[in-house]
Order: C-alpha cells, then sequence, then structure tokens
C-alpha cells in the first residue's frame, strides 16, 4: 500500500505478494468432533467416528473455535459476520475422510481488518480480505509404506483459520515482517500456539511482479512455507525466476510451487489446467452460524492489550522511542517482564537497556523463552537496576550480579525489599560495590598517573584520547569496582 | 389373546405388561415369523442373540415392575440406521459386511424405551428409490400382492410390518420414503417436522430433508413410537431441533375443543390442494381418499379448497436438491476407509473409480452424477441456487395454505402399487410418482399416510394428511379419528393374517 520514495523495483518489476496463512486454533477438541487435538499421539489415536466420517456420524460446531475466530477479527479491526455459512469444498483425496472438506467460502465469520507492523522504521498496513474457519485434513504418510500410502487421520477436523490478505506486499521482507506481525498476533492473543515446524502456523504467499502500473501480473502460489527462513528464501528465488521467464519472453502460468529448502528454489506441483472443481455448496448439516453482538462484546471484554496498542503505550508512559517500544512487545512474555521490571524499578530506560541486552542475548544463548524460569525474574532485574541507579555498584557490577543469577537460580521472594535484600547478599559476597571513598579513589588515580606518565603527558598535550586510557587503567585498578563518573570527575581534577 | 403377530405396539406391550406372554417369546415367535417369510425380502440382518439378550432385559424390567408403552417390544429398523448390534448396508453392495461401532439416535432412544431390535429392513439402496427395487440385496415383494412392489425407499419396513412380521419398524423420509410404501403396503407412517428426530446415526442421503420415522398399524402405534424417537439431539446433530420432546399418546387422546363423541373433528378445517387432485392421479385413488375425506366430514371435519401452485415445481427442484446433497455425502465412501474397495486397480484415481463403479448401484450412480453436475463451477447458479430459491416458495406456499387450513390432505401416490419390474428403466416414471410427497419433505412439514382403502388390483391406498411445523400431534389425533371409525387399517394381506 504505503509505497514511499525509496523504490522497491527489482529489476524493474515492481513485486506484488498477498498471504494465505492457516493457523491452527489452539482448541482442546476438534472444530466438529469432540476428539482431542494434541500433536504428535500415535497415527489414528486421536480421530473419533466423526472425524473419520463413519456413515450417520455428523459434525456440531466447536464453540471455542468460534470464540477465537472472534478475537482475532477483533484484535485486527475487523467485522465478525453476524452470520456466516459453512460449505462443503468437495473432492476427493485418501486424508479427506469425508470427500469434502468443511470450510467456508461465500460468507466468512472473519471480514476485513488489517495488519500494521514496522519494516525497519517505516510503517506498513496490509489489508485482510477475511478469515474464515474451516477443518484441516489428515496426513499421508508415502515414506514408511512400500508401494502404499499409510493415513493418519489423528489431523482431520483440526480446527483452522486462515487468514487471506489483499495483495498489498512489496518485497520479501514485507512479507517477512507482514507474516512475523501475524504470528506475534495470533500466539499473543492466544488464539494459536505458532508452532511452525508443527504446522500449527503454515503461509502461502502469492507472488506475481509486473512492470510499475502495469496490471497485476500472473500469480504463482508458494505453499506451506514453515519458517521465516525460507519464506524470504522462497520469495526471493521465485521472484528472480518470474522475472528471469518473463525477460526471456515466457508467460508466467498460475500454478502452485512448493518450495524446496535442500536446492532453494520452487518448483511447480500442478498448474491452472488441472485446478478441481470444488463444487462449493452451504454445508446442509450445518446450520449458518449466528454470532450474538453480546457475544462479540464478551469476548472483546477479555481481550488482552495488543502489541501495537501497549507499544504505543510504552513509548509514551515509559519515554521510550519506537523502536524500543516495537521491539519489547515482541512477545506477551517480554512485554510483561520488562513492564514489571520498569514499574519495580523506576527506571523504564534501564530496565528497556537491561531487557533488549543482557536479558535478550541470555534468552539467545539458552533457547529459551522469556517465560521459562531459568531467566531472573523482573523483580531480580528491578532491584539490580535500583542498586545501578543509587550507585551501589557499576553497570559492570551489575552485569556480573546477574550472572550470578542465572547461575545460581532464586526462590520467587515477597517483594522489592526481599529481592533488594538478596541483590545486596551478592553485591557483599561478591565484593562488587561501588568503590564511593573518594580517599581510596584519589590513591588508585596517583598511583595510575604515576605509572602512565605517558597518557598524562599526552593528555595534557591536547590528547583527549588519552584520558579514556587512563580511566580504563583507574577502573581496572579498582576491579571494577570504581564509580566510572566520580573516576572522571577526580581524574580531571588531578590532570588539570 | 389373538397370535401375537395380531398384535400392535400397543397391543403387545399390554400383553408382555400383563404377563400373558414375555418379551422373549414374542421375539422368538417374530423372529420365526420373519424366517417364515423370508421370500418377501423384507428383512436383511438378524442377530438372535443379540435380540434375545435385549428382548430378556425387558422381561426383567417388567419383572421389575416397569411399564412403558413399549418395554419388550420387538421391532426391525430400516437398515439405514447404523446399529452396533447389526450389520449396516443402506442396501447397497458399498457397505455390505460393514459393522457400526455406535447406534443411531434413533436406535438408542427406542432401546432405552425398551423396545426390542429384531434386526435389519431392507430398504433401495441409500434412501434412493420408490419401489425398493434399487436394493443390492434384491427386491422386497408387496405381501397384498407378491408381483408387485412395496413402495420405497422403506419397502422392507413397510412389507414385514404389512405382512405381521413385526408390529412396526423404523423408516426415514427424504421425499416421500415413509409416506409412500406405508400407503402401497395399507398400513401407517409418519415423517414428521424436518430436525424432530435426530438424524446422527442414519446414514445420510440428502441431508437437508432425510427425516426418521415409525411406520406401524395405526396412528396409536406410530404415537407411541414417535413419542420415543422424536426429541432434541443438539449435541450430535446441529440440525436436529431444539424443541422439547412431546407426547403423541397423550395428544392424540386429548378431545378437541368442541368436539363431540360422534363428531370428534368439529371444527378441523382439511385443505385440499386443488394441484393434488387433478387428471395426474389415477381415478380408483382418487375414489378412495375422496370416500375417506367424506368420512371426515362425517367426524366433523371441514373440507377447504386450497392451493399449492408450486407442486409440479417440487419434482424438479427435488431432484435437483436430493441429488446435490447425495452426490457430496457419498463421496466418503471411496474405498479408503470402510466399504467395498476394488480387487485389481493400477492407481488411487483408477481405486476410486473401479470401487465406486463396483459397489453404487445404477441410480445411486445416476444422482451422483445429476448432483455433481448441479453443483459444478458454471451450473451451481442456474439450477442448485435456483432450486434453493424455488423451495423457499413451495414453503411460502404451505404458509399461505396454512392460514385458511389445519391440515392438508390428498393422495399419497397418483397410483397404486405398481409391478416389480414395471418402472425399474424409466427412473422419470419414479421420480414423478413421488409428485404429493415432495413438496412436504421440501417444505420440512410433517406428514403422515393414513390406510383409506383399496384401489386397483385390490391395493391399498393411502390417504396423506399434512400438518405445519411441530403438529405431528394434531396429524397423528386426525389419522387415530378416522381409525377409531373405519377398519381399513386393521385389514391384512391374505396369507399374512391369523
Amino acid at each position: 500500500m504505503s509505497n514511499t520514495s525509496k523504490s522497491l523495483l527489482v529489476q524493474g518489476y515492481e513485486v506484488v505478494i498477498g498471504f494465505e496463512t492457516h493457523a491452527q486454533l489452539a482448541t482442546q477438541s476438534k472444530i466438529f468432533s469432540r476428539a482431542p487435538t494434541a500433536f504428535g499421539a500415535e497415527p489414528n489415536t486421536q480421530a473419533c467416528a466423526v472425524d473419520l466420517a463413519l456413515p450417520g456420524t455428523l459434525p456440531v460446531m466447536n464453540q471455542g473455535a468460534v470464540e477465537l475466530a472472534i478475537r482475532l477479527g477483533l484484535a485486527l479491526g475487523s467485522h465478525i459476520a453476524e452470520q456466516s455459512v459453512f460449505a462443503r469444498k468437495n473432492y476427493f483425496y485418501p486424508d479427506l475422510p469425508k470427500g469434502y472438506q468443511i470450510s467456508q467460502f461465500e460468507i466468512p465469520v472473519v471480514q476485513g481488518g488489517e495488519v500494521g507492523f514496522f519494516l525497519g522504521d517505516e510503517k506498513k498496513t496490509v489489508r485482510l480480505v477475511r478469515a474464515h474457519l474451516e477443518e484441516d485434513a489428515g496426513k499421508s504418510l508415502h515414506e514408511d509404506f512400500i508401494g502404499q500410502s499409510g493415513i493418519d487421520l489423528n489431523r482431520a477436523g483440526t480446527p483452522l483459520l486462515e487468514i487471506v490478505t489483499e495483495p498489498d506486499m512489496r518485497s520479501s521482507a514485507e512479507a517477512v515482517a507482514y507474516a512475523k506481525e501475524l504470528h506475534k498476533i495470533v500466539t499473543w492473543i492466544g488464539i494459536c500456539d505458532g508452532n511452525m515446524q508443527e504446522g500449527s502456523f503454515r503461509c502461502d504467499a502469492n507472488v506475481s511482479v509486473r512492470k510499475p502500473g502495469a496490471p497485476l501480473g500472473t500469480r504463482r502460489e508458494i505453499k506451506n512455507l514453515n519458517s521465516f527462513k525460507f519464506m524470504q528464501q522462497a520469495i526471493d528465488y521465485e521472484i528472480r525466476w518470474q522475472i528471469e521467464e518473463i525477460e526471456d519472453g515466457r508467460a508466467i502460468q498460475q500454478a502452485t510451487v512448493l518450495f524446496d529448502p535442500d536446492t532453494g528454489e520452487t518448483r511447480a506441483m500442478r498448474t491452472k489446467e488441472d485446478a478441481a472443481d470444488y463444487r462449493y455448496f452451504p454445508d446442509p448439516d450445518l446450520p449458518p452460524l449466528v454470532i450474538a453482538r453480546d457475544w462479540v462484546e464478551q469476548v472483546r471484554a477479555g481481550m488482552p492489550e495488543l502489541p501495537r496498542q501497549m507499544a504505543e503505550r510504552f513509548a509514551r508512559e515509559f519515554e521510550l522511542s519506537d523502536y524500543d517500544a516495537t521491539t519489547l512487545t515482541q512477545t506477551k512474555g517480554m512485554a510483561r517482564y520488562f513492564e514489571a521490571a520498569a514499574l519495580a524499578s523506576g527506571k523504564p530506560k534501564l530496565a528497556a537497556n537491561w531487557v533488549m541486552g543482557e536479558v535478550a542475548a541470555l534468552l539467545n544463548k539458552q533457547q529459551v523463552s522469556i517465560d521459562d524460569v531459568e531467566v531472573p525474574g523482573p523483580m531480580q532485574l528491578a532491584a539490580l537496576i535500583r542498586r545501578v541507579s543509587d550507585g551501589t555498584i557499576s553497570n559492570s557490577g551489575a552485569k556480573s550480579a546477574f550472572q550470578e543469577l542465572v547461575a545460581n537460580q532464586r526462590k520467587s521472594l515477597e517483594d522489592l525489599a526481599q529481592y533488594l535484600a538478596d541483590v545486596d547478599a551478592i553485591i557483599e559476597a561478591k565484593g562488587l560495590k561501588q568503590m564511593n571513598d573518594t580517599g581510596a579513589l584519589e590513591k588508585i588515580i596517583d598511583e595510575v598517573m604515576a605509572a602512565n606518565a605517558e597518557n598524562v603527558a599526552q593528555f595534557r598535550a591536547g590528547k583527549e584520547k588519552a584520558f579514556n586510557a587512563l580511566v580504563g587503567q583507574v577502573m581496572k585498578a579498582s576491579k571494577g569496582k570504581a564509580n566510572p563518573q566520580q573516576v572522571n570527575d577526580v581524574l580531571r581534577q588531578k590532570l588539570q | 389373546m389373538n397370535a401375537i403377530h395380531e398384535l400392535g405396539v400397543l397391543e403387545l406391550a399390554a400383553a408382555i405388561g400383563a404377563k400373558q406372554t414375555s418379551s422373549v417369546e414374542a421375539a422368538q415367535h417374530l423372529l420365526a415369523r420373519a424366517q417364515q417369510f423370508a421370500s418377501l425380502g423384507a428383512c436383511l440382518a438378524f442377530n438372535e442373540e443379540a435380540t434375545l439378550a435385549q428382548a430378556r432385559a425387558a422381561d426383567a424390567r417388567i419383572a421389575a415392575g416397569e411399564r412403558t408403552p413399549l418395554l419388550g417390544v420387538p421391532l426391525a429398523h430400516k437398515d439405514i440406521f447404523v446399529t452396533k448390534d447389526f450389520p449396516t448396508t443402506a442396501g447397497s453392495k458399498m457397505l455390505a459386511g460393514y459393522q457400526s461401532p455406535f447406534d443411531a439416535t434413533v436406535v438408542q432412544r427406542l432401546a432405552a424405551q425398551g423396545a426390542v431390535s429384531l434386526g435389519k429392513l431392507n430398504c433401495d439402496e441409500f434412501a434412493m428409490g420408490s419401489g425398493n427395487d434399487n436394493s443390492a440385496f434384491g427386491p422386497v415383494q408387496n405381501p397384498w400382492d407378491v408381483t408387485r412392489v412395496p413402495g420405497g425407499s422403506s419397502g422392507g419396513s413397510a412389507a414385514a410390518v404389512a405382512a405381521r412380521l413385526m408390529p412396526a419398524a423404523t423408516g426415514t423420509d427424504t421425499g416421500g420414503s415413509i409416506r409412500q410404501p406405508a400407503s402401497f403396503t395399507g398400513i401407517t407412517g409418519i415423517k414428521p417436522t424436518y430436525g424432530r428426530c435426530s438424524r446422527y446415526g442414519m446414514v445420510a442421503f440428502a441431508s437437508s430433508l432425510d427425516q426418521a420415522g415409525p411406520m406401524a398399524r395405526n396412528a396409536a402405534d406410530c404415537a407411541a413410537l414417535l413419542t420415543a424417537m422424536a426429541g432434541p439431539d443438539i449435541d450430535r446433530d446441529s440440525t436436529s431441533l431444539d424443541h422439547p420432546a412431546e407426547d403423541y399418546s397423550a395428544a392424540i387422546g386429548r378431545p378437541r375443543e368442541g368436539a363431540t363423541a360422534a363428531r370428534p373433528l368439529n371444527g378441523l378445517r382439511i385443505g385440499l390442494p386443488a394441484e393434488f387432485f387433478g387428471a395426474g392421479c389415477s381415478p380408483d385413488v382418487l375414489s378412495a381418499v375422496r370416500a375417506a375425506l367424506a368420512e371426515y366430514e362425517k367426524l366433523g371435519a371441514t373440507l377447504v379448497d386450497i392451493s399449492l401452485p408450486r407442486t409440479e415445481l417440487s419434482i424438479p427442484v427435488y431432484y435437483i436438491i436430493a441429488p446435490a446433497e447425495a452426490s457430496s455425502n457419498l463421496s466418503r465412501f471411496d474405498g479408503v476407509k470402510f466399504g467395498h474397495r476394488a480387487a485389481k486397480y493400477v492407481d488411487l484415481i483408477d481405486m476410486y473409480k473401479k470401487s465406486r463403479s463396483e459397489a453404487f448401484g445404477p441410480e445411486v450412480q445416476r444422482r451422483i452424477m445429476i448432483g455433481t453436475y448441479v453443483l459444478s463451477h458454471g451450473y451451481y447458479d442456474a439450477y442448485y441456487l435456483k432450486a434453493q430459491q424455488i423451495r423457499r416458495l413451495i414453503a411460502q406456499d404451505f404458509q399461505s395454505a396454512f392460514e385458511r387450513c389445519d391440515l392438508i390432505a390428498g393422495p399419497v401416490a397418483p397410483t397404486v402399487a405398481w409391478k416389480i419390474g414395471e418402472k425399474s428403466d424409466d427412473p422419470m416414471a419414479n421420480y414423478l410418482a413421488d409428485i404429493y410427497t415432495l413438496s412436504t419433505s421440501l417444505a420440512g412439514l410433517p406428514g403422515m399416510s393414513v390406510p383409506a382403502g383399496f384401489g386397483a388390483g385390490g391395493m391399498p391406498v393411502g390417504l396423506q394428511l399434512v400438518g405445519n411445523y411441530f403438529k405431528e400431534g394434531e396429524l397423528l389425533h386426525a389419522a387415530h379419528a378416522f381409525q377409531q371409525a373405519t377398519d381399513w387399517h386393521s385389514r391384512s394381506p391374505s396369507g399374512f393374517g391369523s
């Protein structure tokens, strides 16, 4: 949408991308039966008579799945249809037990809406066409059976929300940023676990290219992109491939393609010619899905603050930059952690730096989520920040204390006073207390000046760099305990 | 006491309750009788052990002092209802030997009331047909003339009840499949309001039309059966109506306001649609129906001329909607999970084609093709969507008519039962014979067939009564009043009586 001055043309072509995302809804049971939705069970143990499409079985709508669809609609500013219709999509495939998939066709439950996000520092908006409820199919297993295929119907009937965008994206980077934002939202509002490896969040990208101002080109749909990395690679490859085809004088044929991570290439599965006629018609087994307005309001009342709203609030209340506020609201856990640390420490900017610095690095190193217990809690961090801000410890001392908190997990305590006591005990035990005694500092400084006469001379000759070297030496000599500001002041005095 | 097979549902329940006989004795007697008349082709499956276990359980309940209107009464189910104790075939080679792991809701509800299941009854394949000559397991004979069809698709149920093999049976009606065979065999059958009986466990033919109902010798028996069968099942069938269960036996005994002993139907307005009494109906049927209506007048009812102007359109509308739904409903029979799979095939598509071609009969294949066609891209609007629009108009016509009358009456079918094989090669002739029952199904209204006399060849003729939504009680009441004054319903075909 927002084509800014920055040219996004690739070899003179404009890239046009739209997304279809299948988000598996985090319900306990299936969309039209009461069988559980647990992942990874023995084949065909999570499928009941309805999922197996045994004669005489009928679908009954899972209200929980509808509620999750309403949540998404509310999060994205969509219209929640008062009445939507389930339709049958008819086709034969061994892992499709009924010979049709129950989906929504003409009237979906979620209509319109948009996803906003930053691409670098540029604000982008991708419009949604719709999001509709449908059931997943089972799985065909081709590997383990020589000359035959196995069918696992555990996944059959798992509730999905298919989220469809307008072709609003203009680069692979924008597409990935959109997908990441959508992923953040669905996990944030708790409608999907977001596990891409297990297929809980699967993206199909419709990609086409055109000369600027020309009508939309023919699109090819890249199916089942199950990591952000492959998404970017697949789209980039597809763009290059399409441009080459056109440059070589070949027209693009509408097709469904798959990305092969091993070769880094996309290849066509089927073209438009063999596209099936799905013979959609309203499912006579299911009356229209009626959503009363008071149900929508009930769901709205239970909605969490959304990441964008929270980022705006952080920027406003804690005087953070947009970038920091956005970074801190990447996950709900991160945002909660930051806010608790910011409020308890009374130093939001310091808390932001710590969370984006030490805490993020730790999470990255340990490959754990912020909700995991191995990470020092926000109150511990707040206690540490307090001790930095009141001058008890230096920043580097605080980092040592943080490592101690990581190495030796603490039980959770009552209040900040107790956390402060705990942090104080660490400071004491490790001797991290900042040297605030001017006499002792002066002694160290004198020694350093004597031992580094050359630097002293250079500084006095106007070389500011030499001052930093001296500060470093003092800090080293004090084993990091000296207060850097104080070192600065005293040293300058003495050098004058 | 009369012979066990001579007794209706309520009579047999009373005899068992009075310990004149037992449920086990009744079940054994009827199982033997079913074997004796196996050549009728009405019965498809028995499981003596399971039947007798149920009968013993019923006898134990009776010994414990329990009395319900169905306790200990043996009956059988159309082979469209899935059952744990018997295989379920839906009259198709596709499901030969198929064993369901669960009972249909209707089967469960009857069992809960103490009815004993004798077995499964023949029907047209997937309930598609009106002569019961589309069953993979052979045709069913009409006990009134074994060279004639019993009607369909619930032909096995109708023949079994008419031949006194059992006091009652379940049936299903999509476009007349309870009413027409009831009419052809001189028994009483009612198709309730769509959604009144759960469809859970009925092998689906046309989901928006399929409806279960009882078939028995008289309206009082039907009332007792329907009381057990009907009621909400919203946790298993989304089209089940959340409308409290009713006691239809009480409804038929409740005098109308203004009724007298001689004129129990005083004040009842019966609408006669002009379209049901035209040249399309054969004179023998018309004269029996008119005689029955004259009887209704004697009972106090007033006859009102009405019109259902889109009656003729109900044939094309039905034969678009029902096949469309069927083509999709029958997709699950693909040879992958259950049902017939071809012995030899080269690949997946070949497996689908061979399995389905081998196991579906010609009428089923015809309807799958029609249904697939009308749902196809480019035809959907012209056929399916248009048919749905006309369907709504047909329903509106009934509502206009019900402003002027309480019930609607007419023939069930234009003729009496035809000869087996007579219409086998002419699907259009079969479809046209459904003209008086289709519109009721399309509108989702309750309708029934009441024995009203005899026509050509001494074959039974049924009077159709149609009520507004949820007026099953009123329908059964009107039928019961008629049966108090007539004895058409107690006539039995020669060779099958006492």
